[in-house]
């Protein structure tokens, strides 16, 4: 989340920052009360087990603080116009979404079932336009004091990006990345082309390899005729690819390191199985896939054992 | 308990439930918390945890290591990449200062793609030593 532009030329920042110091929200109110029933709504939602949430002196968890001054689905009445403006100029320009980034809350005195909560809160500052990997926009810090019975119960600075979501790359980048191809590797994508695999061999040891090489790593001999793959394997390993996507792929899929029976293996797409059914040792048969009017890739085609595994 | 202890790492299984549950349980009901279909229109590939359960879910890892007599007085986080369904986010705290009897926790918590919190936690211990578990 870093990166920052220059600010110069940037007048929206100079109307934005003339909204710190103001109020966001004045004289808050709590929705409820604390409360047992969403204090164990809260428990039971993130596994907290701790004894000092229940029975007859239970204490609100301290990290609720916040959730108690929640508009929730109906929202606030409370909040300033100031507060709704700065947020206006910055879907104005294009900064519609948000994300938290930050949070930073001290609790000053336990609230306790019963606790009628009131809250204020200033816009603290604003941040010049940042370049992040979401896309580009604004960190906005506010500062809220939260009261209990009239006494200071916590206070909790939060800060979001309001951003202008980057566009994904799309159209040309639907296609499949290309192959490098070079002197090295040439002969393996024409067989490619001509759906055939190619493994090099080395004409001095005879030794087989691949991906290709200019030379042999068992006897540095730099002379090779190639074998033709019978197109036989099995899954030696595999990764699953959740994320992050990449254009032109849609995940989940399987990536295999696939041993053919000549005894060399290659990274491919596992295809014609579930992604979430491939497994080590299955067997697997090469066939090729056309991606596009260039694009010809080696992919293998798992079975599924039959019995046993499920 | 000593400057540089580390507490046992909690594994959290981000499951869709936890990011919805979470989400209604802190009153936050952003459609990028819960609707997967928004969310990717939003940029978003799914859901994901907001920052009220991260908080929670923080708290929850020091009171768990040091009991319930343990008193949370700050919890600060920022948070990185985001936690989608599917994932596991693992904690990871370490004793950073201790002063009378309040202590000062670093925590850390990374999932499938990378850092999704740092924090600092900042909390009392009654007298005469924690209730932490594993530690004295």
């Amino acid at each position: 989340m870093d990166g920052m532009d220059r600010t110069g030329d940037d007048d929206l920042f100079a109307r934005l920052k003339a909204y710190e110091g103001r109020p966001a929200t004045l004289a808050g109110t709590g929705k409820d009360p604390v409360n047992l029933p969403m204090i164990r709504h809260w428990c039971e939602a993130l596994g907290d087990t701790n004894p000092a949430y229940t029975g007859p002196g239970a204490i609100a968890p301290p990290t609720m603080l916040q959730a108690w001054t929640m508009g929730g689905l109906a929202g606030h009445t409370t909040r300033t116009p100031a507060y709704d403006e700065l947020l206006g100029l910055l879907d104005e320009a294009g900064c519609t979404s948000v994300v938290a980034t930050d949070c930073e809350q001290e609790y000053l005195r336990p609230l306790r079932p019963g606790d009628e909560i009131t809250f204020d809160t200033v816009i603290e500052s604003v941040s010049v336009r940042k370049t992040t990997k979401l896309g580009t926009g604004y960190f906005v810090t506010t500062r809220t004091r939260i009261h209990a019975g009239g006494e200071l119960a916590g206070t909790h600075r939060f800060r979001i990006l309001k951003y202008a979501p980057a566009r994904r790359k799309k159209a040309p980048a639907d296609t499949r990345p290309r192959p490098v191809v070079n002197r090295d590797n040439a002969g393996f994508w024409e067989g490619v082309q001509r759906h055939e695999l190619l493994i090099q061999r080395c004409a001095d040891c005879r030794t087989l390899r691949f991906p290709w090489l200019p030379g042999c790593d068992a006897c540095g001999g730099l002379d090779w005729d190639t074998v033709r793959a019978a197109g036989d394997g099995t899954v030696h390993s595999y990764v699953v690819m959740h994320h992050p996507p990449f254009p032109a792929f849609d995940p989940p899929y399987a990536v295999g390191l696939i041993e053919l029976v000549e005894g060399v293996r290659i990274v491919s797409n596992v295809v014609g199985v579930p992604y979430d059914k491939v497994r080590i040792g299955m067997p697997v048969r090469l066939e090729f896939r056309r991606y596009d009017d260039e694009l010809v890739l080696p992919v293998f085609r798992g079975e599924l054992f039959r019995g046993g595994l499920s | 308990m000593n400057v540089g202890d580390e507490l046992p790492v909690l594994e959290i299984e981000v499951t869709r439930t936890l990011i919805v549950a979470g989400a209604i349980a802190s009153r936050d009901y952003q459609d990028v918390h819960h609707d997967p279909e928004v969310a990717r229109q939003k940029g978003s590939p799914d859901i994901f945890m907001n920052i009220l359960t991260t908080n929670g879910l923080v708290g929850r890892y020091i009171t768990d290591h040091f009991g319930p007599t343990a008193v949370l007085r700050k919890v600060a986080i920022r948070l990185g990449a985001p936690n989608y369904p599917g994932d596991t986010m693992v904690l990871t705290g370490r004793i950073e200062a201790i002063d009378g009897p309040t202590a000062v926790v670093r925590v850390t918590g990374d999932n499938g793609i990378g850092r999704h919190v740092t924090g600092t936690v900042t909390l009392t211990l009654p007298a005469g030593g924690t209730s932490a578990r594993g530690t004295s």
